[in-house]
């Protein structure tokens, strides 16, 4: 039925385009037509391919034929060769870096690999409210496979097997907990699902909620088969008004056919889920805190041990994993622990979701193997920043988390890695900056963020991040010393040597971060009292450049605190210390000899 | 469906359910097989999938084409909201970003209809894991 036989497509994106991809794309049309084919063959630009660095690319489908580096130099070849006589050009098709072959269809692409969806396996494929397309996937076989044919232990030994590791930010082993738990005597125990996701730019749990919400509750059945529990308890935050719908249409699904409820799949073992809902404060991530806001006390951490796997919910041992740990344990036990351990990097199994936000073209949501590096995220998968600015930190981890630089484009993200760089992997949200960011005021922003989420509960937290706080904001006003950058160094150490739980722990990470890879900024904004980002807008100066004014006196008449002195007809001069920054000079001067520093 | 009783009959359901897939597939009625998701977490609902979705439903019912509508959760390229996948009967799906009402009737005129790609195309750079 469809009239066109070929497509050209070709890349439209911002690394592309910069690359004449629309000079390319007008010349293939013209040549297309000037040939009569433009009733069979179609011309079109799309989105980015991911490839910006061997772009402009162009894909004839629907043999699936992948041109890189094409310029409009060879868009007569391309139509001569390609489309008419069906021949394709070597010369222009992907080069294997490993075997150095000629890849003519793009599905054999390695760069198709860079994203490996496990834990989003079924987001955006199926639909999250009809169970016979998650079981349709091999939903619930896993469970299945556990009740009827392993022993809780050999599903423990098989989860310790696989390498992974839990997702919320801690990176504990998830079989080893699942041990601990199990082991611990009990008449009642706990499975507890961490839905509370709450850093700033992430979105990863309630996407996975959102878009498969049985790969999460098969996943707390099978953990409870495994610790001896027959009650999971989901915390989420009652503004994820449509996480919480899918959650519980999937849950009366899964009720209806027998997979939740007495006696699941005929085994004798029983296992249901209910909800709770958290109110959106940060700190109740924190898994003690979580677990005393479920009991409707105050959300706030204590101190482990105990550690709930011992002593959690009402006392009880209670096994905490977070959404995305959740979401792998199907595929593990369906594919197999050394299937899912020969994906990652040596200590780091799997692949890791990250909500990619920032200055980067792809905003979005990624699933990428373990041990890729900070590069392919950014330039392939995210399509580079934005407006073909200049990249200048990423910071994984959120508020806790610490920012990585150009020199960390190319190592490798796993937890590992993260933590010696200042870093952590936290949750998975990644916020990209670009020279237009001012690292002191990215400090001040996660402070900000820690101190109103503080629990108040310990000294170090609750008056150190404030002191934090207060001293970056000092910077930003042009008012610092070099003492204060002592004192911000200081300060973090003992905060996080002295906080009781992990916020306040990990809270001066932004600080001593940006400290350590932008030293030169920090000097910047107390030395000479300069932003280069121009953000600190305390820090901007007015200049009047002496060669271009003419001695009118009209910024001189025009600023309200009398700030520029000069003679008629003599060069005027601005007094930095009285000026404030009010802009009448720039705006009066008709000579263009004001200008911002 | 009753309850699911056993590893067979979980089996059974999905074997019912991909033969029904693959009768979509298979069937002489070329008409039948156009198959729409759309993208509808919270970042696709505010920008508007759900009216687009209705739109799809809506539109295919008046302009008497046969075609499967379903929704899903996130694909991933949030930037491009409201996102769409379009697979055509034997063809590789084309994945539409930007689709508010007006893209989705130049998607049916111009794609479903004719084979004719419109502007807002992404490509697709990821795997998933294969089923067993
Ligand atoms: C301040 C703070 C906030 C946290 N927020 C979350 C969260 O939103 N989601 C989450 O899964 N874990 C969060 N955690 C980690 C949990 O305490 C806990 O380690 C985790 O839920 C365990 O699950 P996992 O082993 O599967 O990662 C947070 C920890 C701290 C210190
Ligand atoms: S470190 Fe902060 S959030 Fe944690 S218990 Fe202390 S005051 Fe509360
Ligand atoms: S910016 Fe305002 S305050 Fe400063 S010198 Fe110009 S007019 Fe005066
Ligand atoms: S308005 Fe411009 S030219 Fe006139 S005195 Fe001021 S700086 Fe000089
Ligand atoms: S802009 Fe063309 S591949 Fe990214
Ligand atoms: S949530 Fe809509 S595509 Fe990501």
């Amino acid at each position: 039925m469809s009239k066109y036989k070929m497509h050209v497509l070709v890349c439209g994106g911002t690394g592309c385009h910069a690359s004449e991809s629309d000079q390319l794309l007008e010349d293939l049309k013209t040549i297309v037509t000037e040939k009569g084919l433009d009733s069979e063959v179609q011309v079109i630009a799309t989105g980015c391919f991911g490839f910006c660095e061997k772009g402009p690319i162009v894909k004839i489908m629907p043999d699936n034929t992948f041109y890189t580096q094409v310029t409009p130099a060879d868009a007569r070849e391309i139509v001569d060769e390609h489309l008419i006589k069906g021949r394709k050009i070597n010369r222009l098709l992907y080069v294997d870096p490993e075997n150095q072959e000629h890849i003519a269809d793009s599905k054999h692409m390695g760069f198709y690999k860079k994203q490996l969806r496990i834990a989003l396996r079924n987001c955006g494929f199926i639909d999250p409210e009809n169970i016979d397309e998650y079981i349709s996937r091999d939903g619930y076989e896993a469970l299945a496979k556990c009740l009827t044919e392993m022993t809780p232990q050999q599903v423990i030994d098989e989860m310790k097997k696989s390498g992974l590791r839990g997702r919320g930010g801690g990176g504990f082993s998830t079989g080893l907990k699942w041990e601990i738990t199990s082991k611990s005597v009990s008449d009642v125990k706990y499975v507890v699902c961490n839905a509370d996701e709450g850093d700033p730019g992430a979105f990863m749990d309630r996407s996975i909620l959102e878009g498969d919400p049985h790969s999460v509750i098969e996943a707390m059945a099978i953990c409870g088969y495994c610790i001896g529990s027959s009650i999971g308890l989901v915390y989420i935050r009652a503004e994820y008004p449509l996480a919480i719908d899918r959650l519980k249409t999937a849950i009366a699904q899964a009720r209806e056919y027998g997979l939740l409820g007495n006696n699941v799949l005929d085994t004798g073992f029983s296992f249901d889920l209910e909800l709770r809902y958290g109110a959106g404060a940060f700190v109740c991530g924190e898994e003690t805190a979580l677990i005393h806001s479920m009991e409707g006390l105050r959300g706030e951490p204590t101190v482990k041990p105990p550690f709930p796997s011992v002593s959690g919910y009402y006392g009880k041992p209670t096994n905490v994993n977070n959404v995305e740990t959740f979401a792998n344990v199907p595929v593990i036990i369906n594919k197999g622990a050394d299937w899912f351990a020969s994906i990652g990097s040596e200590n780091s199994k799997g692949t890791k979701v990250f909500a990619l936000a920032g200055k980067i073209n792809n905003v979005g949501l990624i699933e990428v193997p373990m041990g890729t590096t900070l590069r392919e995220v950014i330039y392939e998968i995210g399509g580079g920043i934005k407006d073909g600015k200049k990249f200048k930190a990423v910071q994984t981890g959120g508020p806790s988390g610490g920012c990585l630089t150009e020199k960390h484009l190319d190592s490798p993200i796993d937890y590992d890695n993260l933590i010696a760089a200042g870093s952590m992997m936290g949750s998975g949200g990644m916020i990209v900056m670009d020279e237009d960011d001012c690292m002191v005021s990215i400090a001040k922003f996660y402070l900000d963020f820690t101190v109103e989420e503080s629990c108040g509960k310990c000294a170090p937290c609750r008056i150190g991040n404030k002191r934090l706080y207060e001293i970056l904001d000092k910077l930003t006003q042009g008012k610092g010393t070099r003492e204060d950058i002592d004192s911000l160094r200081n300060l973090s150490y003992v905060i996080k040597d002295t906080a009781l739980c992990g916020l306040g722990q990990t809270s001066p990470n932004p600080v001593l971060s940006t400290i350590e890879n932008f030293w030169d900024e920090y000097l910047e904004h107390v030395d000479e009292k300069k932003c280069r980002s121009g953000q600190c807008k305390a820090l901007l100066q007015y200049i009047i450049e002496p060669e271009n004014c003419v001695g009118c006196t009209a910024c001189a008449r025009n600023c309200p605190v009398n700030a520029i002195s000069g003679e008629r007809k003599g060069v005027h001069i601005i007094d930095q210390a009285t000026c404030i920054k009010c802009g009448a000079c720039l705006e009066k001067c008709k000579f263009n000899a004001v200008f911002i520093k | 469906m009753g309850q699911v009783k056993s590893l067979a009959d979980l089996r059974k359901i999905k074997e019912d359910l991909q033969g029904k897939m693959s009768l979509r597939e298979n069937s002489n009625n070329p008409e039948s097989l156009v198959q729409i998701r759309v993208a509808m977490a919270t970042c696709g609902i505010a920008s508007g999938a759900k009216q687009v979705m209705e739109f799809f439903i809506e539109e295919f019912d008046k302009r008497n084409i046969q075609a499967v509508v379903t929704q899903t959760g996130c694909m991933g390229y949030c930037f491009a909201e409201p996102t769409i996948e379009v697979t055509l009967p034997g063809q590789a799906p084309v994945v539409f970003g930007y689709v508010d009402t007006k893209k989705a009737d130049d998607i049916i005129e111009k794609y479903v209809k004719n084979g004719e790609l419109v502007d807002g195309i992404i490509p697709v750079n990821y795997e998933t894991i294969e089923k067993k």
